[in-house]
């Protein structure tokens, strides 16, 4: 991963500020990598009550540190788990209204959190680059009462429009997600490798909330591929701590996704 | 849109189980007998998820045979997917997401394969493609769901989306997937196959009721009282069962839970020489492991009992 100034990298920042958006006493539906990390760490640093929910069937996994898993289905991802679903009913937690934040990330993503992981440019059946596709993102997005999208920020990521909606956010904005049939949901917030988006209320359109320290809002248009709207409370984040920082690279020591 | 009709119509799926015998009798048959029940044209679905208890013994086994004009589906496509793309056994991958994992990058065979527009592949979000199978399993047309609603997904498969006709809200209607064949692998069953899976469930035991034909590798055949003492265990009914044969290390080099642990290394090796040489690569590789080899056990004499052992080392520590 690539190193910023500081010594904190790209995925040791994502981990950091999405645990510090997950409250104790909830339920995150939570992928391998920066996600894995920042639920493990929200758990250890102010979030005891939290439960994890991972796409191969697993509720309540506790990882061992040095032995995170590689995938969302293999054993290491079971490790201590309080119960072993099938991928189905796993997901149908989440459609019943039990999973209270998903993370995930994208290759692509629009002004309203729309995300492309299939197909970028020419048609969906001659891509230009044909990407691995949805896996469980677009069910989490579709079905979790809150999503946070974590991603490096970069301007051929953050685009004008998506080719692909693999992972419906607020498609066009104002009420049209709600009118597709996805009655519940939507995209919270955008954790970036430079600052952190909401939405705004009513347009739906992504507005920056905080930078992170040493960025301005300058260089966040600058990696942005459209129009950056900027909260009036525009806010600074606290930079990541030792204590955060030591816990993440005790649970990998080495450093396979940090 | 690329389904088709035989994929959601139950009443001929139906129709086709209740003319099919559902002996209580002996499933134990050989991995050459079991694979030639697959014919040029079917759909052909695969157990396990990525790298978990995928059914690696019955593929291989298959591809021995050269089939030709198969769709394949699996909720994660591993590289086994690459392999039936190279040896020309498939014309419609059907998946959620096809690669190894976020360590081994974008696969540069699916990108060949599916950017030429050579092989198409149906995308649908992994609970759709879980509640595909799970129609399927419940002898019905489709599902409601409130997934993939909004999203490009719902026109790549052609997908409905229709009036709750109690709340009028709408509602995803996933259309049942029927497969021609299941290829599984569980840790134990009896002679007559009835099955037991340890550890994770995935979509197994949806996919093997869904499908017409159903073929089983197992890690170990027990005494027909092992089951019956715990009946609760047991996933896949014997009735439902075609043939069964017993293979150890089944899914190897992918893991098979409380059993042994996946090789990533050999992920490793295998995507190396797919960066350097594309299908090529993928070529020498099913001509070292999977044309080459004339069984499963000349195929594990490859990797050496020292690499196995070890597998089943760490499998074991995984689950301790």
């Amino acid at each position: 991963m690539s190193a910023p100034a500081g010594g904190v990298t790209a995925n040791e920042l994502l981990a950091v500020m999405g645990s510090r958006e997950l409250k104790d006493n909830t339920t995150v539906f939570a992928g391998v990598g920066a996600p894995m990390l920042a639920s493990a760490l929200a758990q250890r640093i102010h979030a005891p009550g939290l439960t994890m929910v991972v796409e191969g069937g697993i509720v309540g996994p506790k990882w061992k540190p040095g032995w995170l898993p590689i995938s969302t289905n293999e054993m290491r991802a079971a490790y201590r788990a309080q119960m072993l679903l099938g991928i189905t009913d796993a997901f149908l937690l989440a459609q019943r209204g039990f999973l209270d934040v998903g993370f995930i990330g994208g290759a692509q993503i629009d002004r309203y959190g729309n995300l492309n992981t299939s197909a970028i440019g020419g048609s969906y059946d001659r891509p230009k680059v044909r990407l691995p596709g949805s896996g469980g993102a677009n069910d989490i997005i579709s079905l979790c009462r809150e999503v946070i999208i974590l991603t490096l920020h970069e301007k051929r990521r953050f685009s004008e429009t998506v080719d692909f909606i693999t992972s419906p956010g607020w498609l066009a904005g104002d009420h049209s997600r709600r009118r597709s049939g996805l009655l519940f949901g939507g995209v919270s917030r955008v954790v970036t490798t430079l600052g952190i988006f909401g939405f705004e209320p009513s347009s739906r359109r992504m507005r920056l909330e905080a930078v992170h320290a040493s960025v301005t809002v300058d260089e966040v248009r600058e990696s942005t591929g459209f129009e950056v709207l900027v909260s009036d409370t525009l806010t600074t984040t606290k930079a990541p701590t030792d204590e955060e920082l030591g816990i993440l690279r005790m649970l990998d020591p080495a450093r396979q996704f940090l | 849109m690329t389904i088709s009709r035989r994929e959601y119509d139950f009443q001929a799926a139906r129709l086709r189980l209740e003319h099919k015998s559902k002996t209580a009798g002996e499933k134990l048959t050989s991995i050459e007998e079991a694979v030639a029940r697959v014919e040029d044209g079917d759909h052909v679905a695969f157990g396990g998820c990525l790298f978990s208890r995928t059914p690696l013994a019955l593929v291989m086994a298959l591809l021995r045979r050269r089939p030709a004009g198969l769709s394949i589906s699996r909720n994660l496509m591993c590289y086994e997917g690459e392999w039936c793309m190279v040896a020309g056994a498939v014309e419609k991958v059907v998946t959620s997401w096809m690669g190894i994992g976020l360590p081994w990058g974008l696969s540069k065979i699916v990108r060949e394969y599916v950017e030429s527009g050579r092989v198409p592949m149906e995308e649908w979000s992994h609970l759709a493609l879980g509640l595909r199978y799970r129609a399927a399993a419940m002898g019905v047309p489709f599902l409601p769901s409130l997934t993939m609603m909004g999203s490009s997904l719902v026109d790549v498969g052609g997908s409905k989306i229709i009036d709750c006709p109690y709340t009028g809200a709408k509602l995803l209607a996933v259309p049942a997937l029927f497969p021609d064949v299941a290829l599984i692998h569980v840790h134990r069953a009896d002679r007559f196959g009835n099955c037991q899976i340890d550890g994770y469930p995935h979509m197994d035991a949806d996919i093997a009721c869904a499908a017409a034909t159903v073929l089983v590798t197992a890690e170990e055949i027990v005494p027909e009282n092992d089951i019956r003492l715990h009946p609760d265990r047991t996933v896949i009914p014997g009735f439902a069962v075609d043939a069964l044969v017993h293979v150890p290390y089944g899914s190897y080099p992918h893991e098979c839970y409380g059993l042994y642990d996946a090789e990533p290394e050999h992920f490793d090796a295998y995507v190396e020489g797919v960066n350097a040489r594309g299908a090529a690569a993928v070529r020498e590789y099913l001509d070292r492991y999977v044309y080459g080899p004339t069984t499963h056990a000349e195929y594990l004499a490859i990797f050496g009992d020292a690499v196995l052992a070890d597998a089943r080392r760490r499998g074991a520590e995984l689950v301790s």
